[in-house]
């Protein structure tokens, strides 16, 4: 309220003089009018014919349908798609600047091979032919050499057929390392794997439930497809019930119902505290929990002797009432819903939180339900022929993953990307020869930014396919730059958390801008170099060939309406997609799960560090263009400072708008003070999205980067991060 | 075809905003900039010398934790009544460069008329005003996205939000083409209204009984528009500048802050 009174009502002084004022003589008003428009300099838009082309945008992992507006060649605005499943009609700040990007100094326009130091800067610029050739001389090198499994590939996504092609061709070229950026994905995958017994993508009916139990989801500060959750939230407005359960104000918390405020890190015992009241109360659903799950009892011994609200209100900080009510009014829903993953959902987090939550929704018996939790098959319309490999190749795919997923240890994680720096720093398994980065800027979204970066100049040979300068791009030997969205055809199955299976289409709104290459073409160019098993897996003349086959009769369908949906896709009958031995539900917390620890002590470090997410700050591979940083709010970025949130009780002296050190057990920044009272005291939150290095001079040098504060902390069971935080202390700058 | 009248109704344009749904996401600032050719500089954060034509205020509720809450504004331009037109701005403008348009409501800014004296923006109560201090200046390239719709603005002149006017233009345009003189609700929509991702926005005519802006604002326009649907209110309401742009809210403490701006002035913070 007080930024927007004061500024209101000082205009409403202002107002009255100027009243008073405005009889001036002309004379000054023409000096005005010289003084002010010496240069009318202004670009005259070219007008011309009108036209409206239809895509998918992927600057998130959201899928939004987009329509741009063009003029002649021009694109001229984007707006949300109405009719399309995920969005119909919305669309986010982000997709909004998207032209901002296709057209804006970010772009690499050309292949370029680094000239000076790594990360100096300085490049050749090179062609495609040459830049092709240097890799397939290094991938060739290294394959005489028996060396094919040091060659890691990190990529956005495993899903559509781009990745798929990356995939497969690591794959017959011989390296187990593809790599996927994590996510909650990983934790909803592995939790669904855990107790469905499926390899399947967890939706979620949000649209039709009517109470959402949220553990610190950012439900609307884009957590899942951003524009869609914000359009359920509007939704649940006008029936049903939003509780968020988190340690900060967040939009989310504001815009939620209630607000239940909880001591960090403590969502998993909260949860099975509500499982307590749940079970003591026979308030679960009988028929789900007695015919179609498995490992109830112990699961009820369990939770009824080691979570009982009384003591789980000691650690949670929520009281043991608060704990009954949310039980109560959780399993009194008709459509109750539950769902975790911090913030944006950017670091996968505990797995026992997530098993702890995902039961909360089998003892209320909404799996496969309207308005519950779905399985989501994985679409299967990528039937390419199974890959032949040479004897390379399989020795190479015999190899264990330099990430450690699927190990011993790991046995079912499939990524673990953010095990990759130490992996590689320590040089336990084996050191990484030649790295390949798509649709991802490890360098800045990796947590403990010194790590990975020395993690990166131990990779002799590391190539982008990054459109823009980000800093995997500038701190890279050879980049060959991908065409942008609005310049190339991809598909785009299901979004995250979408309940129903779909699958869209990308497609170019604009011829490319620049020398630039559809990935596509790139991976099947270098196969072919190759010639032999590794050319014959990859049987298509170029990438739309390929994609247009794989897409089948469902090309044409796409090609007008950008989306298909399965008509007949409907969730499961329970036990339907249950896979476990028993074919039934299976509760899998069994003994006392041990919270996770952060990293740093209390005696030097008397505070906790943790993130937030905004709709305005891009936090993923894609930085914020021009409009976006430029609705950032003057509370968090001032001028290049960034503004720390800390509770006016745990200030500490420190006043409004002080210079500070923030200090944590990985690095040091400078930062501003904001207080909060939305923040719980004890706590500090930095916005993640900041702090970048690359990009332009619209984004680059403005506030800190989280991750270079923070580090990995691995879960047990997954060895996915599920750091929520750090310790930290504020002292003098 | 019909014949038809040669005096359309007047129409007033306005917009409802429900606060309850806006999530503070920004869509609707950056689809303003978008559709507008608003410029941008290196540093956007000092927020009186960014040109913001729909800004979004945040408001807290004063309360410690766990107490505290935010709620999101977004602020367009309030296209003021006042009384019979004279909208605090086009009243003191001496160069007739801001004018109430009496057949739909919207208080139009002409560049060319503008001469820079910003009396306008001192009369503004809602800081609704931009003073382009610098000439616009797009990276290399980036100009291929200006909308021919919209012109850009150079050094000197003050700017704000038109409702999207060049879009009721286009309507109007084509409505004639097909031997129309008045709209559908759907074919003038503003930028903002048409992204946002939570259907905060909704805009139509507040004369219409039809359209949804005055079937949700209810505005009394016997008494100054003022709102009947309790929910509803308008920012500064009793300076009587008869904004066209309503807020809904069911946060009583929302609705106060809008509302009353002279209690507990001596409290302000350093905004
Ligand atoms: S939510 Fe994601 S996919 Fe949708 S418009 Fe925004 S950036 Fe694009
Ligand atoms: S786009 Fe809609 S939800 Fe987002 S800030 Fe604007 S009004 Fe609020
Ligand atoms: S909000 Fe300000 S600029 Fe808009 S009409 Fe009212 S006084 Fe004029």
């Amino acid at each position: 309220m007080k930024v927007c009174r004061r500024s209101f009502l000082s205009l409403i002084i202002g107002g009255a003089a100027g009243t008073a004022l405005s009889p001036l003589p002309l004379k000054l008003m023409d000096d005005s009018s010289i003084w002010t428009q010496m240069w009318p300099w202004t670009p005259v838009p070219e007008d011309g014919e009108v036209s409206h082309v239809g895509s998918i945008c992927t600057l998130c992992p959201g899928g939004c349908g987009i329509t741009v507006r063009k003029v002649n060649d021009r694109a001229i605005k984007i707006e949300g798609m109405k009719g399309h499943p995920v969005n119909d009609g919305g669309i986010c700040v982000l997709g909004l600047s998207g032209l901002q990007l296709l057209y804006g100094p970010t772009r690499v326009k050309t292949p370029l091979k680094r000239a000076g130091a790594r990360g100096e800067g300085k490049w050749e610029k090179i062609s495609w032919d040459k830049a092709i050739a240097e890799i397939v001389k290094k991938l060739g090198e290294l394959r005489e050499k028996d060396k094919s499994h040091k060659v890691a590939c990190i990529s956005g996504t495993d899903r559509g057929t781009v990745s798929q092609l990356l995939g497969r061709f690591l794959t017959v070229y011989g390296s187990p390392n593809f790599i996927r950026v994590p996510s909650i994905q990983d934790s909803y995958e592995l939790t669904m794997h855990k107790m469905q017994g499926v390899q399947a993508s967890v939706g979620f009916d949000f649209e039709n439930a009517d109470f959402v139990l949220s553990f610190g989801s950012g439900l609307i500060d884009g957590w899942g497809s951003p524009v869609r959750m914000i359009k359920a939230n509007s939704k649940w407005k006008e029936r049903g019930k939003v509780v968020q359960i988190e340690s900060r104000l967040s939009n989310t918390a504001a815009k939620a119902d209630k607000w239940v405020a909880i001591n960090p890190g403590t969502e998993a015992a909260l949860a099975l505290a509500i499982a307590n009241v749940i079970i003591q109360k026979s308030l679960y659903n009988t028929d789900f929990v007695k015919n179609y799950s498995s490992g109830f009892e112990e699961f009820k011994e369990m939770v009824l002797n080691e979570f009982n609200p009384d003591d789980v209100s000691q650690i949670t900080g929520v009281s043991a009432s608060t704990i009954e009510s949310l039980a109560k009014s959780f399993a009194g829903s008709s459509k109750p819903l539950a769902v975790c993953g911090q913030g944006r959902g950017e670091t996968p987090g505990s797995l026992n939180e997530f098993m702890a939550v995902y039961a909360l929704n089998a003892l209320v018996g909404n799996i496969d339900k309207k308005g519950g939790v779905w399985t989501v098959p994985d679409p299967d319309y990528i039937k390419w022929p199974e890959v032949e490999m040479d004897r390379t190749a399989s020795n190479g795919m015999h190899k264990a993953r330099i990430d450690g997923a699927g190990s011993k240890r790991y046995p079912d994680t499939r990524y673990l990307l953010d095990r990759l720096p130490n992996a590689i720093n320590s040089g336990e398994e084996y050191p990484v020869e030649a790295l390949f980065v798509a649709g991802a800027n490890p360098v800045y979204t990796i947590p403990d930014s010194k790590a990975v970066k020395e993690a990166f100049n131990k990779v002799p040979f590391v190539v982008s396919f990054s459109s823009y300068m980000d800093e995997t791009a500038a701190n890279s030997d050879l980049i060959l730059p991908n065409h942008v969205f609005l310049e190339r055809y991809e598909d785009v199955p299901t979004p995250v958390g979408l309940q129903k299976p779909i699958i869209s289409l990308s497609k170019p709104v604009v011829k490319p801008q620049f020398n630039t290459k559809h990935l596509g073409d790139v991976i099947l160019l270098i196969a072919k170099s190759f010639g032999g098993m590794i050319a014959k897996a990859f049987p298509w003349d170029s990438y739309e060939v390929c994609l247009k086959q794989t897409l089948g009769n469902k090309w044409d369908k796409l090609i007008n309406d950008v989306f298909w949906t399965d008509s007949n896709f409907k969730p499961a009958v329970w036990g339907g997609s249950f896979n476990t031995p028993s074919r039934k539900f299976k509760f899998v917390n069994k003994s006392k799960a041990e919270p996770i620890k952060i990293e740093g002590d209390k005696q030097t470090y008397p505070l906790i560090l943790m993130p937030y997410n905004s709709m305005r700050l891009a936090s993923g591979f894609i930085g914020d263009p021009p409009f976006v940083i430029k609705t950032v709010e003057d509370t968090v970025l001032k001028g290049k400072e960034i503004l720390v949130e800390v509770n006016p009780k745990s200030a500490r002296g420190f006043r409004e708008g002080d210079q500070a050190i923030l200090s944590t057990p990985k690095g040091s920044v400078k930062v501003r003070v904001h207080h909060f009272n939305g923040i719980m005291p004890g706590l500090v939150a930095l916005p993640r999205g900041l702090g970048h290095t690359a990009y332009d001079e619209y984004l680059a040098d403005k506030g800190v980067n989280f991750n270079e504060l923070i580090g990995p902390v691995e879960d047990p069971v997954s060895g996915l991060n599920a750091a929520w935080g750090i310790r930290a202390k504020l002292t003098r700058a | 075809m019909k014949e038809q009248h040669k005096n359309t109704k007047a129409k007033k344009y306005g917009m409802v905003i429900d606060l309850d749904k806006c999530t503070g996401c920004g869509a609707c600032m950056a689809a303003c900039m978008a559709e507008n050719n608003v410029p941008f500089k290196k540093d956007e954060s000092n927020k009186l010398d960014s040109i913001t034509w729909m800004r979004v205020y945040s408001l807290t509720n004063g309360k410690k934790f766990p107490e505290a809450d935010i709620c999101y504004i977004p602020r367009p331009c309030m296209h003021c009544e006042a009384h019979n037109g004279h909208a605090p701005c086009v009243s003191v403008c001496p160069a007739t460069a801001t004018d109430y348009n009496r057949n739909t409501g919207i208080v139009s800014q002409i560049y060319t008329r503008c001469f820079g004296c910003r009396y306008c923006m001192a009369a503004c109560p809602y800081h609704a005003r931009y003073f382009n201090w610098w000439d616009p200046v797009w990276p290399d390239g980036m100009e291929k996205y200006l909308s021919p719709n919209v012109s850009p603005r150079m050094r000197g002149v003050v700017e704000k939000c038109s409702f999207c006017f060049h879009r009721h233009q286009l309507a109007m345009n084509k409505a004639y083409v097909e031997g129309r003189r008045e709209l559908e609700e759907d074919e003038y929509q503003t930028s903002c209204t048409q992204a946002c991702p939570a259907g905060a926005i909704i805009f139509g005519d507040l004369n219409n009984p039809g359209h949804a802006v005055s079937q949700i604002a209810k505005p009394d326009h016997k008494h100054g528009g003022r709102p009947m649907n309790p929910h509803a209110f308008r920012l500064l309401e009793r300076l009587g500048t008869n904004p066209k742009v309503y807020y809904l809210s069911s946060r009583e403490w929302v609705r106060r802050a809008g509302d009353n701006y002279i209690k507990d002035e001596g409290k302000q913070g350093n905004h």
